[in-house]
């Protein structure tokens, strides 16, 4: 079981081995040199969640600006780029504040509930091909699994707010998060279903034989499109963000919230933007691989494709274009955002229920037939 | 003892006194809300319990199904009832409370003499040997687990049509007399409200 908390062993570059050998050479024994590891890829992670989430705050304001025709945040550090500090900042040093009569325990826990699951979704994000905190054999239906816990969050702070328009929205946000989970979830297993495994590494690795052309994207094309109107509605950004839709229900569960506990939710919509379009890179783009394979790259090039020097330049470019596949589709949810009207509640359920389930149900019906009657491109 | 083991012994401490607490706090606690949520903790602490034991896709599963929808149903029946109301005696409570009692002390019994009864083998082939646990689950369920696998699938199926039948029940109001209600003092002229709408609230469960 301790080898969920340790990076994959890999052939060419292990971090763990590396490391536990330094500190063994300075005379630690490697009982206490592992446990001096094993903290450090979860605190890397959280960091860097972190900080992917604040890049995108920076950019959903600089790109509402243009689609505006504003400049947008432009004096805090070179064009804007240190606003989410100051965000952090004053979040951080604002009173918490907790309404009168409301139970204080839960109204704390709620925003805890929604953003610690997905801090533990990024465990099974590859940034790279040996870059996974753990390659797990349940890999991505441990995303979906933890992803059902948020409904609790936000039902937890509605009812603890003791404020009619917070229970509605905290109702109204768990109503969403379940319905549109189901077809998240049988998109996914479609998915799963042509690359015959949980893991997200497999699942890159399955896309990765002929470079563009094998990303599943064109082998899932109703796939696709349900799985990132699923996924924007379990992120709640527009066009569904009704649980804070502002002019009927002030601002959903979190209408009562302030300071840290605010920030906490806050984080926690852009984390699940970001851990969303990451997700969908890995099953959808290929995940880390090149436009064109790289062994490819490199026999035109003359290089052996394992030469030793070659390797650390591959793993850059791989955790280069995860980054920059993630941040495409973080592009278009932010354009979404800023071009699309909302939809009413009855008209989100309406799609889930009775138009994504049954395509999503008729998408894995196609895939099971193309995987039994086209075996060579499923 | 090295670290996993160490690792392992304390997550097990901690993971069965957060469920035992939380399993308690469900039957104890007199607002239903709270034991609502508490659920949420026995079922997290269930599935902490079966990644001990090397069960991955299983507590991924409890989380899923318990901790995703069985619980958030239950939320979700609770917060839309609403209903504020005190515990009252009922008659009788004195011979109900006794045989509750029995019940209780019977299945504690049955379920300790069970435990006690079986000879527990060890396994000589550790779980943790096998490699993909998800293929181990399939071959199961299509072998020797087959028929509670399948009976289990047509239970579910009959609680789903139930649940449809039950939610488009397409109620058909019966045309309240309007003389009558108009007669009364203090009371508007008001048509009585369809009932159309029920059709949409259970949409969302």
């Amino acid at each position: 079981m301790n080898s969920i908390l340790i990076l994959t062993i890999t052939k060419e570059i292990d971090f763990q081995t590396g490391f536990v050998k330094i500190f063994t050479d300075w005379g630690f024994t490697a009982g206490i040199a592992k446990a001096i590891w094993l903290p450090i890829p979860m605190i890397l992670v959280i960091v860097l969640a972190t900080l992917l989430a604040l890049v995108t705050t920076w950019l959903e304001r600089k790109i509402s600006a243009a689609a505006q025709q504003r400049i947008g945040p432009e004096y805090i550090g070179p064009q804007g780029i240190l606003v989410p500090v100051a965000d952090v900042v004053k979040l951080v040093f604002k009173e918490t504040v907790t309404p009168r009569q409301s139970d204080d325990l839960l109204f704390t826990l709620g925003p805890l509930l929604v953003i610690i699951p997905i801090f533990l979704s990024f465990l099974i994000v590859p940034l790279g091909q040996n870059l996974i905190i753990s390659n797990i054999g349940i890999g991505i239906f441990l995303w979906i699994a933890l992803s059902s816990i948020a409904p609790i969050g936000a039902l937890m702070a509605g009812y603890a707010s003791n404020n009619k328009y917070s229970l509605l929205g905290g109702l109204r946000s768990a109503a969403q998060s379940i319905s549109y989970e189901v077809p998240l979830a049988l998109s996914v297993l479609a998915i799963v279903m042509m690359s015959d495994s949980l893991s997200t590494v497999d699942i890159v690795a399955q896309q990765s034989s002929h470079g563009i052309l094998s990303w599943n994207i064109w082998r899932q094309p109703i796939g696709v499109v349900i799985f990132w109107i699923a996924a924007l509605a379990e992120a709640e950004r527009l066009p569904f963000d009704l649980p804070e839709a502002e002019e009927e229900l002030v601002a959903g569960y979190q209408t009562e919230y302030g300071g840290i506990r605010f920030m906490l939710f806050y984080g926690s919509s852009y984390l699940n933007l970001v851990l969303s379009s990451l997700i969908f890179s890995i099953l959808y783009l290929g995940g880390w691989s090149f436009p064109i394979p790289v062994e490819l790259l490199a026999s035109w090039l003359g290089v052996s494709a394992t030469a030793l020097w070659l390797q650390p330049m591959v793993l850059s470019l791989g955790l280069f274009m995860t980054l920059v596949k993630a941040y495409l589709m973080i592009f278009i949810a932010i354009l979404l955002r800023w071009t699309v009207p909302r939809v009413r509640i009855d008209q989100l359920l309406n799609l889930g229920w009775k138009f994504l389930l049954p395509i999503s149900l008729i998408n894995l019906l196609l895939t099971a037939a193309f995987k039994l009657f086209l075996p060579i491109l499923f | 003892m090295n670290l996993a083991e160490g690792v392992q012994i304390v997550s097990f401490g901690i993971l069965a006194v957060m469920m035992l607490a939380a399993a308690l706090g469900v039957v104890l606690l007199s607002n239903i809300v709270h034991s609502a949520f508490l659920l949420a903790g026995v079922f997290l602490s269930i599935s902490g319990l079966y990644i001990l034991l090397n069960g991955d896709f299983v507590a991924a599963a409890q989380i899923l199904i318990y901790v995703g929808a069985v619980n958030v149903l239950i939320l979700f029946a609770i917060m839309l009832v609403n209903k504020q109301e005190n515990f009252s005696e009922i008659p009788g409570s004195k011979f109900r409370k006794i045989a509750t009692a029995v019940v209780c002390i019977g299945l504690f019994v049955l379920l300790g003499t069970m435990i006690l009864v079986t000879p527990w083998a060890l396994d000589s082939t550790s779980p943790a040997v096998i490699e993909n646990t998800i293929i181990a689950l399939g071959e199961h369920f299509f072998s020797d687990y087959l028929l509670p696998f399948e009976l289990a699938s047509v239970l579910l199926l009959m609680a789903m049509v139930g649940a449809i039948i039950l939610a488009r029940r397409d109620l058909i109001p019966e045309i309240a007399d309007t003389t009558d209600t108009v007669s009364t003092r203090l009371t508007l002229p008001e048509r009585p409200r369809e009932l159309t709408s029920i059709g949409n609230v259970e949409e969302i469960n």
